[in-house]
């Protein structure tokens, strides 16, 4: 808090203020202007809302990404990261980051849906970039075809995600983590934005249709049965040359030990 | 007379009038073998070879071994109108459109699992105790033999389905044939009827897979059997046992019954996992294509240490005359696992060359009373459990929050350090249970009781151990070192050369022993306190 | 000095101990009775198998703690089978711990070793059919023979040349020619420099020529990864960074290990990670090898825009792709 406050008293902190705002309150206008009533009165509540995003910001999240969302020495820039960056990182929990270790872990988010919309908002404003989405907007159901979806998957996603999106290991401790519980929307920002260690995959190069099938497809792996039984955690030979020797070995052994064993 | 035994009498003639075989079977329906639960491990192998047959002959029935291209239409709807190879859609019609076909296949995979659990289990017994010695080290290089080829056969089944994963450990197999110098490339482009996958692959394998291999393997088993049989089973120590004798139960109907009964449990169980446990769900890997890959690819547990070789190995290769060799392939894929089969080949033949025991043996040893060979396994053991732990190092590293780099340094320093370490810690703890069991011979079995005595100390009562146990404890041999002069009358130093150099260390280390405790020594000690 | 100390003696067999069923027939009965029911046991479970191979659906599913959604088919079929040849096993088992005579049999062994007479004779047999066959003496007969054996070995060697082609020039040769378009996989469509932001990547094979079917022949020499940082994030050298358009770098995305699929690309730290043996490339130190087994940098692709603006192959490759082999020059 005193970092945070030590920004507030900076000398170039009431000009800065000043200009965002005038800055802000110039494109409000001139939108404004432009739009019938209705709209207009839907853009006032918008501007509200980037206001209230900028308050959240300035409370959580400024100490590292700068009191403009410039960034810093420990966190990145979010000019131009768009609202998607934001309903993704804070939405799953990422952000704000419990401590500083290797990758920021999905948890219980710490703001809820409006405080995120608002500060999606906020940063949305400082520049473009991909706008967050919606389970509603997400046509998966309709319009993903899973098997398409599951050859995408392999050859853009399995290498890091697992071939049943189970997650696996990066270097140096990093991981690409499992989709099991990913909701749609969710799945479909990070695709569009990169987090962290995690690419970004263009819409020229995966179409938004093709993205819907690998959204389709993940979906489908989440709710696939055990065809042949307990899973094994879906992580390959590993989990089942383990059970081979425990359980496997185990049981026979434990048999071949009675069987030997003289009766009473 | 009744009616049953005149019919089953005739049948008996009826055969023994066209064979002979009366004199035979007389003698062997009352073979003795000794009952031990370490002695039914090879009986696993032997039966998870019978299961994977049997399993393997229902899938011969609908896999089709062919890389040719077909679009899905089965009843798994993620892969529906997926382009795939033949042999992939086969696979999933087994598993999916014929009723029990994907439990089939699972104990086929189960089944191979164990078999090659129950071999290396098998073979540590035989190590620990002894049994490879005179006279039974061809029964050794067989099984030696037989654990090679089981690895090399496991691999191909895996690789059939032409899945991603399999896919992608032919792969692997195919950078190794071609890292191979001089002749590398050509055998790659022989084996694979020309450049990487090609379409001959799968269906070559499969022949080896299902014809000449198991044909190889019904020939060794049977010879390695017809060994045990005739050289009669070895037993541990104990009393009445002795090397000139073999104690135990009648063929028939005792060890029938309960070796024949062991063959449906060991099936038993290996339907259990077939049933409620999924094992190689290739439906979710997807077909192969060389540009894909899954994070977390390995093979399965047999082949594990030897894909963490590869994975520790050193970047090194050599680039000189317009040739390269790739020493990152082929010192941890070719050379190591060379030299490791070799040695435990050879081994037998070391042991005894070192000891200078030419003897036959049929009593067991119990391992701690040779402490370096017990240790020289541990040693062994621990530097393949170290391989295989880096071989899934990304798994461990995702479920135990570890880094796989911090596991990679780990093994490829824990390579070189564990395991001598294990060797003395192993040959330290046999030397200790030595002594423990001379203790307990000499002064007898602590009871629990405290007495006073009238002196007013309190003393715990020993109560001595049975004749049995004495005899248990005490029974083996314990042979003095070689003795290699170092000077010969000739004034020679070191006659025998290096060799004899070598070979008088070892054996020095070899008849390390805490003396067995003897009757003399008892009661030298009784007298002492009375 | 051992053997002035008297070694503990062997006791011999110890008594036999009866069994409750040897000597009780209550206890008997009861093992039989034990018997019949493990036997009963498996009987039910081939009722299982059978009963639910016809009456349960292929399609039906049930939740279990532990195994979560199962196939009930699957699993009954498997729980039947195993217990129809289990407690067939276990029946076995207790009939002969229980009721078959536990007593033990001693049978002596004979040393293998034939007696010394029977040596002697047999070496005298060897060396006089030896004689008579005159082996020793015909030298030329011998070596002969041992050319003749040793060239017959060679047949199937010679027979076995068919397998495949010679490799020629195929491990050095891609699919990728100078203005050869990159097109996504799967997809097939042309990418312009714009198609991809900073951080993106793309999985890109050679575009075709028409009517050219793609096969996994050429996807395992062909693929390649797209990335796209910020120009000034590369370190590499003039002719490397030519090499590059608008900070795109293409690379082999065949491990030049063992040709697994390099494909996981790090955006914070830049680096590829080969997920079979963990090598790790630096993508802006032209895949200069950092961590794991792999010997050499991933081949890097030259790539610049055509006419139209879609990313083409300004060359082909300039060394071979994937793993080592003999002939490799670099």
């Amino acid at each position: 808090m005193k970092r945070l406050s030590r920004y507030r008293r900076h000398k170039f902190a009431a000009p800065a203020l000043i200009v965002a705002a005038l800055i802000s309150i110039g494109t409000t206008f001139s939108i404004a202007s432009a739009l019938p009533s209705q709209q207009r009165m839907e853009s006032t509540a918008q501007t509200t809302q980037i206001a209230e995003g900028k308050q959240i910001f300035a409370r959580g999240c400024s100490s590292c990404h700068g009191l403009n969302a410039e960034g810093g020495s420990i966190a990145p820039s979010l000019i131009g990261v768009g609202a998607a960056s934001v309903d993704f990182q804070v939405g799953t929990g990422r952000m704000p980051m419990a401590d500083m270790s290797q990758q920021a872990m999905a948890k219980k988010p710490i703001y809820n849906e409006e405080e995120t919309a608002a500060l999606a908002a906020y940063v949305a404003s400082l520049a473009p970039g991909p706008a967050a989405v919606t389970n509603d907007q997400l046509t998966w159901e309709r319009d993903g075809n899973t098997a398409q979806g599951g050859e995408l998957f392999r050859t853009n996603c399995a290498m890091c995600h697992n071939f049943a999106a189970q997650g696996g290991a990066l270097t140096n401790g990093k991981y690409a983590p499992s989709l099991m519980g990913t909701e749609a929307n969710k799945i479909y920002e990070a695709m569009i934005t990169g987090p962290q260690s995690m690419p970004v995959f263009s819409d020229k190069t995966i179409t938004p249709e093709e993205k819907l099938s690998i959204i389709k497809w993940i979906k489908a792996a989440q709710k696939e049965p055990g065809l042949g039984g307990a899973s094994l955690g879906r992580v390959g030979p590993v989990t089942e040359g383990l059970l081979g020797w425990t359980l496997g070995l185990g049981l026979l052994i434990g048999v071949a030990v009675w069987l030997a064993s003289k009766a009473r | 007379m009744t009616n049953k035994e005149r019919i089953a009498g005739n049948v008996a003639g009826y055969v023994d009038d066209r064979t002979g075989a009366a004199k035979w079977l007389k003698k062997n329906l009352t073979k003795v073998f000794p009952d031990h639960w370490s002695f039914m491990l090879g009986e696993i192998a032997l039966y998870s070879f019978i299961i994977l047959l049997l399993s393997g002959t229902f899938l011969t029935f609908w896999f089709d071994p062919s890389q040719r291209d077909v679009i899905y239409n089965g009843s798994y709807a993620p892969l529906s109108h997926v382009q795939m190879s033949a042999a992939y859609a086969s696979t999933l019609h087994i598993s999916f459109d014929v009723r029990g076909g994907l439990l089939m296949r699972q104990i086929h995979h189960w089944a191979a699992l164990i078999f090659m659990t129950a071999i290396v289990v098998h073979l540590l017994r035989v190590f620990f105790t002894g049994a490879f010695r005179k006279p039974r080290e061809f029964n050794w290089l067989i099984g030696v033999g037989l654990l090679t080829l089981g690895i090399v056969e496991g691999f191909l089944g895996y690789s059939l389905p032409d899945d991603l994963l399999s896919g992608t450990g032919i792969r692997i197999a195919e950078a190794i044939i071609q890292a191979i110098p001089v002749v590398g490339s050509y055998l790659s482009f022989f084996a694979f009827g020309g450049p990487f996958p090609g379409h001959v692959f799968i269906p070559r394998i499969y022949m080896v897979h299902i014809l000449l291999l198991p044909g190889i393997f019904l020939a060794l088993i049977t010879i390695h059997l017809m060994l045990v049989w005739y050289q009669k089973h070895t037993q541990y120590p104990g009393p009445g046992r002795t090397e000139k004798n073999v104690v135990g139960y009648p063929l028939m109907p005792v060890y029938m019954a309960k070796a024949g009964g062991f063959f449906f449990i060991v099936f038993g169980v290996t339907a259990f996992l077939g049933g409620v446990a999924s094992i190689n769900p290739i439906w979710l890997y997807g077909p192969y294509t060389p540009g894909q890959i899954s994070a977390g690819s390995q093979p399965d547990w047999y082949m594990g240490w030897l894909d963490g070789l590869v994975r520790m190995s050193p970047p090194i290769e050599t680039h000189a005359f317009g040739h390269t060799i790739s020493w990152n392939i082929l010192i941890p894929g070719l050379i190591i696992p060379g030299i490791l089969f070799t040695g435990m080949a050879l081994y037998p033949f070391i042991e005894s060359w070192i000891t200078g025991d030419k003897r036959e043996h049929h009593l067991l040893d119990r391992p701690r009373n040779v402490p370096n060979r017990t240790a020289l396994g541990i040693m062994s053991l621990t530097f393949m459990l170290i391989s295989l732990i880096n071989g899934g190092n990304d798994i461990i590293a995702t479920h135990f929050h570890l880094t796989i780099n911090g596991i990679m340094w780990f093994t490829r320093i824990g390579l070189f350090t564990i395991p001598p370490i294990a060797f003395v810690i192993t040959k330290r703890i046999c030397l200790s249970l030595q002594r423990a069991d001379r203790d307990l011979v000499l002064h007898g079995r602590e009871t629990g009781r405290l007495v006073m005595t009238p002196a007013g100390e309190f003393i715990e009562v020993h109560e001595p151990i049975s004749a049995a146990k004495a005899w248990t404890l005490t029974q083996h041999l314990q042979d003095p070192a070689l003795a290699i002069p170092n000077v010969d009358e000739h004034g020679v130093r070191n006659p025998a050369g290096i060799k004899g150099r070598i070979r008088a260390r070892w054996s020095t280390a070899n008849a390390e022993q805490i003396p067995a405790a003897t009757v003399t020594e008892r009661k030298e000690l009784e007298d002492g306190h009375h | 000095m051992n053997h002035e100390l008297e070694k503990f003696s062997d006791p011999g067999l110890p008594e036999h101990v009866h069994r409750n069923a040897d000597v009780d027939p209550i206890a008997e009965k009861r093992a039989e009775q034990q018997v019949a029911i493990l036997f009963v046991l498996s009987a039910l479970g081939t009722v299982l198998l059978i009963g639910s191979y016809i009456f349960i659906k292929p399609s039906s599913f049930i939740y279990l703690p532990v195994l979560g959604d199962t196939n009930t088919q699957q699993l009954l079929l498997g729980v039947g089978m195993a217990m129809s040849l289990f407690f067939i096993g276990m029946g076995a088992v207790q009939w002969a711990r229980k009721l078959m005579s536990d007593t033990e049999v001693i049978a002596e062994r004979h040393e293998f070793r034939s007696p010394d007479e029977d040596r002697a004779d047999f070496v005298a047999t060897v060396k006089e059919q030896a004689a008579l066959a005159d082996v020793g003496r015909r030298t030329l007969i011998k070596r002969s023979l041992g050319l003749a054996l040793g060239l017959a070995g060679l047949s199937p060697l010679i027979l076995l040349r068919d397998l495949g082609p010679l490799p020629k020039k195929e491990f050095d040769t891609t699919d990728w020619k100078k203005g050869t378009r990159l097109v996504t996989d799967p997809g097939d469509r042309p990418i312009k420099p714009s198609d991809l932001e900073v951080g993106a990547v793309a999985q890109v094979l050679p575009e075709l020529s028409g009517g050219v079917v793609r096969s996994l022949e050429n996807i395992g020499k062909d693929a390649v990864l797209l990335i796209r940082l910020r120009p000034e994030e590369f370190n590499l050298d003039a002719e490397r960074l030519s090499w590059t358009h608008e900070g795109i770098i293409a690379f082999s995305k065949i491990c030049s290990h063992m040709g697994c699929a390099v494909a996981l690309y790090e955006q914070q730290t830049k680096h590829l990670l080969c997920p079979c043996h963990q090598s790790t490339f630096d993508v802006t130190r032209a895949a200069k090898v950092i961590f794991g087994p792999a010997a050499r940098p991933l081949p890097q692709l030259a790539i610049t825009i055509d006419a139209d603006g879609y990313l083409v192959a300004q060359q082909p490759f300039t060394e071979p792709v994937g793993p080592s082999f003999w002939e490799r020059s670099s």
